[in-house]
């Protein structure tokens, strides 16, 4: 099961049985609106707060992807699950709503990467016969929250993202048809000392290379035995750091083959400045976009790297630098 | 003309101050806005932020400096009259209608209209 220093082999292969994906309205007018299960036309979902709906999203992306697994909540053992908000509330009362034991998380945007490792750790060890992990994030929550309500209107530099409205969930099987999840790389935490929350790419791109690297070491593996490697939410800054950086360290990834989650979510001509960001970033593009890629044979072995900055508002107001991390999922398909 | 071209010359450099706050030195929106109210303060009770206003007109008054000159002028034209209590009841005397409006103002928008995210 442990291999190397950091890393997890999955002897018994869980499969993402069913995936649940859900999105606001700059999500439909995205790069990948197909690869969603459900778009809201309306950033507040009917609720009466921007926390409310992010709540909402996660609910729906959870009891879709139940539904498509035609399963019962009563018949998921463990619910893995964390976000952005202050005390995780949107996971925990998405929780309080599946009625599903579950284990609370917070590792920001790694998030995502963080419930499925975990959730198929159990399930490979025979501890879930089904395991569901999903994440969460609202643009409008996280302004407020870590930055400045829009309202506010004050103004973002280009390094600034823009965080992805939206929930990703799956639903993990001891057996079943579709991709497995067959090893995960935890990450440490890097930190290069870079204390500007506009420019979160440059500060998480360093642990994305340490989580790579230690992957790669861990297995015995080079970037040739994936088709993909996709970053969480680095953006264009963070993106052409952790090219050079593994050209640096003698890893390179040929370009093709090298992306980000938060490069392939919107379209060009919308404003999102270097990129997208949020939990929900790796998490919907992987569970939509790479998933259904993965299924049609596009595909057949992914490495998803979800980045994560583990700021808070206090800690940066108080001139803290930013403390990153990633995790590392390979995703295979079941016949690879 | 020379009036406009004054005032866009001053205005324009004093936010071009902001700016250069914001994108050389890092400060966020909130500090800058704060220093700018600092710079204005003092200036305005060296007794130079008069003259700038007198110069460029609207160039000056109009920049949230203005609003720092305006707290100390309040202050010291009431400490004048009234001694040192004055400074406390002064602060905001010339500045009351631009804070009033805009607690009333907000609160309007608040109620009228919905964030758009």
């Amino acid at each position: 099961m442990l291999a190397g220093r950091q890393s997890w082999l999955f002897r018994n292969r869980p499969v993402i049985l069913a995936t649940g994906v859900t999105g606001g309205p700059f999500e439909a007018a995205g790069a990948l609106p197909n690869d969603f299960d459900v778009l809201h036309d309306d950033i507040w979902l009917g609720q009466t707060s921007f926390e409310k709906a992010e709540k909402k999203l996660l609910e729906e992306a959870c009891e879709k992807a139940i539904h498509k697994a035609g399963l019962k909540k009563d018949d998921i053992h463990f619910f893995f699950s964390g976000d952005l908000m202050n005390q995780i509330i949107s996971s925990s009362f998405t929780a309080r709503t599946l009625g599903i034991p579950y284990f609370g998380l917070f590792g920001a945007c790694s998030s995502s990467m963080e419930s499925l490792s975990l959730a198929a750790f159990v399930v490979n060890a025979g501890g879930a016969r089904f395991a569901l992990a999903a994440t969460s994030s609202h643009n409008g929550a996280v302004n407020k929250q870590y930055r400045y309500p829009t309202e506010y209107g004050a103004q973002l530099p280009p390094t600034a993202q823009w965080t992805v409205t939206g929930a990703g969930a799956a639903l993990l099987a001891a057996e079943g048809p579709g991709p497995r999840v067959t090893m995960a790389t935890i990450g440490r935490i890097v930190d290069m000392g870079i204390s500007d929350p506009f420019n979160m790419g440059a500060a998480m791109a360093p642990a994305a290379v340490d989580t790579i690297e230690s992957h790669f070491r861990d297995f015995q593996l080079d970037a040739s035995y994936y088709d993909l490697i996709a970053t969480g939410d680095l953006g264009k800054v963070g993106h052409a750091i952790a090219g050079d950086l593994l050209q640096k360290h003698g890893l390179a990834i040929p370009g093709e083959k090298f992306t980000d989650c938060g490069l392939l979510i919107y379209k060009d001509d919308q404003p999102v400045m270097a990129g997208a960001s949020g939990c929900a970033c790796s998490a919907v593009v992987t569970y939509g976009h790479l998933l259904n890629r993965l299924r049609r044979g596009e595909l057949r072995r992914i490495l998803v790297v979800a980045t994560g900055a583990l700021l808070s508002p206090l800690s940066y107001q108080q001139k803290e630098s930013i403390p990153c991390i990633a995790h590392a999922v390979a995703i295979e398909r079941e016949d690879g | 003309m020379e009036k406009f071209i004054l005032a866009f010359l001053v205005g324009g450099a004093i936010c071009m101050l902001g700016q250069l706050l914001m994108d050389v030195f890092r400060l966020t929106p909130a500090h800058m806005t704060v220093s700018l109210v600092v710079a204005g303060a003092v200036l305005g009770g060296l007794g130079l932020y008069e003259p700038l206003i007198k110069f460029a007109g609207a160039g000056a008054s109009v920049p949230i400096s203005s609003f720092g000159n305006s707290l100390v002028s309040g202050a010291l034209a009431e400490a004048e009259r009234n001694g040192i209590v004055g400074v406390l009841t002064g602060i905001f005397e010339v500045t009351s209608a631009g804070i009033s409006s805009a607690i009333i103002f907000g609160f309007i928008a608040s109620l009228l209209f919905k964030p758009k995210g």
